[in-house]
């Protein structure tokens, strides 16, 4: 039997208890020490968390179950609308033109009523509900149609792809009552609580926080239960796991859809903290960035993914500040450097390095 | 009363002789009764001056029109008189002899009303319909079709009587058609030029028949409402046909756009997301090249398209050869990991584009002799769309014939269904490989210079195309060539026909999604490869 915490998910866990604890302490020290922390870096860590998340979700399905889904971006989208939408109508009157009931847009756009889906997003519990029940719900159906025909590998890669590049699409259109072009913006608080507020945003910093160590857990639950053993098994071999019995698509479409809403939830939580939620999330090319956070860190080990995507996510910040024309190529060739020298991401180059004690779980073929 | 009979006679003579006594005037003799007479006697001469068919006529009745037709006072002289109050020229009017500045109370104006521009206009509008220039003669017509004058009834039917151009003639027709309408001719008359007017372009039509759509004969009212809705199901149906030929060129381009997928995907089994950016690669092959021929020999210019495809093929191709020697080589069975690392390089190629280049869009040329557009019927098909129509299904052929009947095609063939026995039989697979990617290189670099001739040639420009050229393929059916041209081809044609109904982005939407539902339906594409292999 694995245990449930072994010993790289209990350093990770334990270290991110520690920045989770120890940042927001840092912020409080007098701004002349040497270990002060702006407490405008707060929700920009809260963000690399959410990215983190994000990752981890992807490895759940990819790396554990092969289903290399290029449209992860859509569902961590799905759920950041979800959450841009309460946030929205909790402005009320405040607006620029000061109706109470109608977000700003829809005043200018010229509309008169609230259009029916955006009914209950004044409730907090509605909305938190609606980030993870929208993507899980859209992944459970489009999984089952794809599992059940037996849509696997790139074929499934190249249609998620189709779907987020659709709903970037639906997503720019005015009409559509999601703020077209801009996406959703200008939030004032949350729950009664001011966004820029120095306390609410360590809230939410360490919310992220539980969540992400939280969905650690569960994923690592799952892929340690008799379902995760048939997950990998799908994933090395779909059809003998067939011919074996199992119900292939049934397992595909579980874990596709707890991925999915994984993914909502770091949108969720990424909308309060950088405060604007637009149709560009949607883009492919967001999507298949989470791939190489994956693939860096290492797929099929969960801790792999939050660090690649942790370490990814800051190079990036760094590149762009700094020498913004050098990200692409970064970006480029960290793809190529990672599927030709690094199968097995960074925590397969430590397990390499290692003297070698058991073969490690992690071996991915394609 | 005795002298009636010689009153008759006087009045023949006036009615036959004058006419023939007024044609034999000259211009000069003409132009010198204008200034005498009231408004009608100048109205009569203003016909007459046109009836000469003197080449200078246009020239004096449009200077009568704009009042600047003046008389010399010290000699005679008709000048035209043109400039501000203190500043003004003077042109002979006969001779066109510049005579210089004038001083201001020298001249006399010839005075012009309403009534009398009328006539000068209907008149002018005789002179270029019997204009010697076809070209005038074409703008006279149309002009006269657009606004119709019931002044204009004989002088549009005495041109048609002389006119040998069936063109200007079928305008004129109409024009005079129009006319009549506008006139108080009788019924009969008028519903002859509504079956004429009916004949016409969907646009004529209303344009020219809307005003009689309530007439006040029951029948002319009639006839106009039918011939409205005759114009307007032909229309329905052009439009049908212009919907048709616009998917058609857009799926011309898709196929373009994936044909070179449909090998590296297709036949490989490789998965190139760097696809699009070597679609973009060749766009600023195209660019580059007639940059160069702008600066160094611009005579040469029409000629840039016909340097740029070799070399698009050429230089894209050995970009593709590189790719897959470096990269793509090693990672031949894992397709995810080739995924990837494509993508890694269309990042790399789209910002080496944008540092050399600049992310802004790059204005590539259209030869003339490509340029210009061919009207059928109601149908405008413009040069570059034609060209790439006919390059698209070029290459498509070019390649089918090339993969069916070549040494290089059969061992293409033999490489992918039986890798170790092709190698057995002496078949330098590692070889075929690196040709066959950098034959789908090569035509994605075809598909770039095409595309730069319709799209805005930036960074971004492969982007907008992957997602579709690999719907094409996964559609069509991979490792079929056919099922891509039939995928592409009717993908272009259904987009273009939801589009009126749906809107562009919603009509995207729509096909997206049928795609997407569709793969579910039949995961191996319009028209699968039969075979035995089940995988894994």
């Amino acid at each position: 039997m694995t245990r449930l915490i072994d010993l790289r998910l209990g350093l990770f866990l334990a270290a991110l208890f520690a920045v989770t604890v120890l940042a927001p302490l840092a912020t409080t020290l007098p701004s002349t020490s040497a270990l002060n922390l702006p407490s405008y870096l707060i929700p920009l860590m809260g963000k690399y968390l959410c990215y983190a998340l994000l990752a981890v979700a992807l490895d759940l399905c990819w790396g554990y179950a092969g289903i290399l889904s290029l449209g992860h971006g859509a569902f961590f989208a799905l759920g950041g609308y979800a959450m841009g939408m309460h946030l929205m109508r909790e402005i009320g009157a405040r607006g620029v033109y000061a109706n109470p009931e109608l977000p700003d847009f829809m005043v200018f756009l010229g509309w008169t009523e609230l259009p029916w889906f955006w009914y209950g997003f004044d409730m907090f519990w509605f909305a938190a509900i609606m980030a993870l029940a929208v993507p899980g719900l859209l992944a459970f159906v489009f999984g089952w149609f794809a599992f059940r025909s037996r849509v696997s590998g790139v074929y499934l890669s190249i249609i998620t792809q189709a779907l987020t590049f659709a709903l970037l699409l639906a997503f720019f259109r005015n009409d559509m009552g999601f703020g077209g072009n801009n996406g959703l913006t200008d939030f004032r608080d949350v729950l009664g609580f001011s966004l820029s507020a120095p306390s609410t945003r360590i809230a939410l910093f360490v919310l992220t926080a539980i969540a992400l160590g939280g969905c650690m857990l569960l994923a690592r639950a799952i892929t340690i239960s008799k379902a995760g053993k048939v997950l990998v098994a799908v994933r090395d071999a779909e059809s003998r796991t067939r011919f074996l019995g199992y119900r292939v698509e049934s397992y595909s479409v579980f874990v596709f859809t707890v991925s999915a809403m994984m993914a909502g939830l770091a949108g969720a939580l990424y909308v309060p903290q950088v405060g604007i939620i637009n149709p560009g999330e949607f883009a492919p090319a967001n999507s298949i960035e989470i791939v190489v956070w994956v693939a860096l860190g290492g797929r099929g080990t969960l801790v792999g993914a939050a660090i690649g995507a942790l370490v990814v996510v800051a190079l990036k910040s760094w590149l762009t500040a700094n020498f913004p024309d050098l990200w692409l190529f970064a970006l480029g060739g960290l793809f190529i450097l990672v599927t030709l020298a690094l199968p097995n991401g960074l925590l397969g180059l430590i397990d390499r390095l290692k003297p070698r004690k058991a073969k490690p779980a992690t071996e991915v073929p394609a | 009363m005795p002298f009636r009979p010689l009153t008759l006679i006087a009045a023949f003579c006036l009615a036959v002789v004058l006419p023939f006594i007024a044609s034999a005037q000259t211009l000069e003799e003409l132009i010198a009764r204008l200034p005498d007479g009231n408004f009608n006697d100048r109205a009569a001469i203003v016909a007459q001056i046109a009836e000469t068919g003197d080449p200078r006529a246009a020239q004096v009745l449009d200077a009568l029109l704009e009042g600047e037709l003046e008389q010399r006072n010290a000699d005679g002289r008709f000048v035209r008189v043109t400039g501000s109050r203190n500043n003004q020229t003077a042109v002979d009017v006969l001779t066109g002899e510049d005579l210089g500045p004038v001083a201001r109370r020298s001249t006399e104006a010839v005075r012009v009303n309403n009534a009398l521009r009328r006539s000068i206009r209907t008149a002018l509008g005789v002179l270029t319909l019997m204009d010697p220039d076809p070209a005038r003669r074409l703008a006279a017509a149309e002009a006269a079709l657009r606004s119709p004058s019931a002044d204009q009834v004989d002088a549009l039917a005495e041109a048609m009587a002389t006119e040998t151009n069936a063109a200007i003639r079928t305008a004129q027709t109409r024009a005079h058609a129009a006319a009549v309408l506008a006139s108080d001719l009788p019924l009969e008359a008028k519903l002859d030029a509504v079956a004429v007017i009916g004949a016409a372009n969907a646009q004529i039509v209303q344009q020219t028949l809307n005003a009689y759509r309530n007439a006040a004969e029951p029948e002319l009212a009639e006839a106009v409402g039918e011939a409205l809705a005759a114009a307007e199901s032909r229309q329905r149906m052009w439009s049908q046909a212009q919907n048709l030929w616009f998917g058609l060129s857009l799926g011309s381009v898709l196929l373009l756009a994936a044909i070179g997928l449909a090998i590296t995907f297709g036949v490989m089994g490789v998965i190139n997301l760097a696809h699009g950016e070597l679609v973009m690669l060749g766009a600023y092959t195209t660019y580059t090249v007639q940059q160069v021929i702008r600066t160094n020999a611009p005579e040469y210019f029409g000629y840039s398209l016909a340097i740029a495809i070799p070399l698009a093929f050429l230089l894209v191709g050995a970009v593709g050869v590189l790719i897959e020697r470096g990269i793509v080589r090693h990672l031949y069975g894992r397709p995810l990991e080739t995924l990837l690392g494509t993508w890694g390089v269309s990042l790399i190629l789209q910002q080496a584009v944008r540092s050399i280049y600049g992310p802004t869009n790059r204005e590539v040329g259209t030869p003339d002799w490509m340029s210009g557009a061919w009207q059928i019927g109601e149908l405008t098909l413009t040069g570059p769309r034609i060209a790439i129509v006919l390059f698209s299904l070029t290459v498509f052929f070019g390649l089918l014939l090339l993969m069916k009947y070549s040494a290089f095609g059969l061992q293409m063939r033999a490489v992918t269904q039986n890798r170790p026995m092709a190698a057995n039989l002496g078949i330098r697979t590692g070889y075929v490989d690196a040709l066959t990617f950098g034959l789908g290189a090569g035509i994605a670099g075809l598909a770039g210079v095409a595309l730069s001739q319709i799209d805005n040639v930036s960074p971004n420009l492969g982007q907008g195309y992957i997602i579709d050229s690999f719907l094409v393929v996964v559609f069509g059916g991979v490792g079929n060539l056919w099922g891509t041209f039939a995928a592409a081809l009717s993908l272009g044609v259904a987009n273009k026909f939801l589009e009126p109904w749906a809107g562009a982005v919603l009509g995207k939407i729509v096909i997206l999604v049928f795609i997407i539902l569709f793969i579910q339906k039949r995961p191996r594409g319009l028209f699968p490869q039969r075979g035995r292999a089940a995988e894994g």
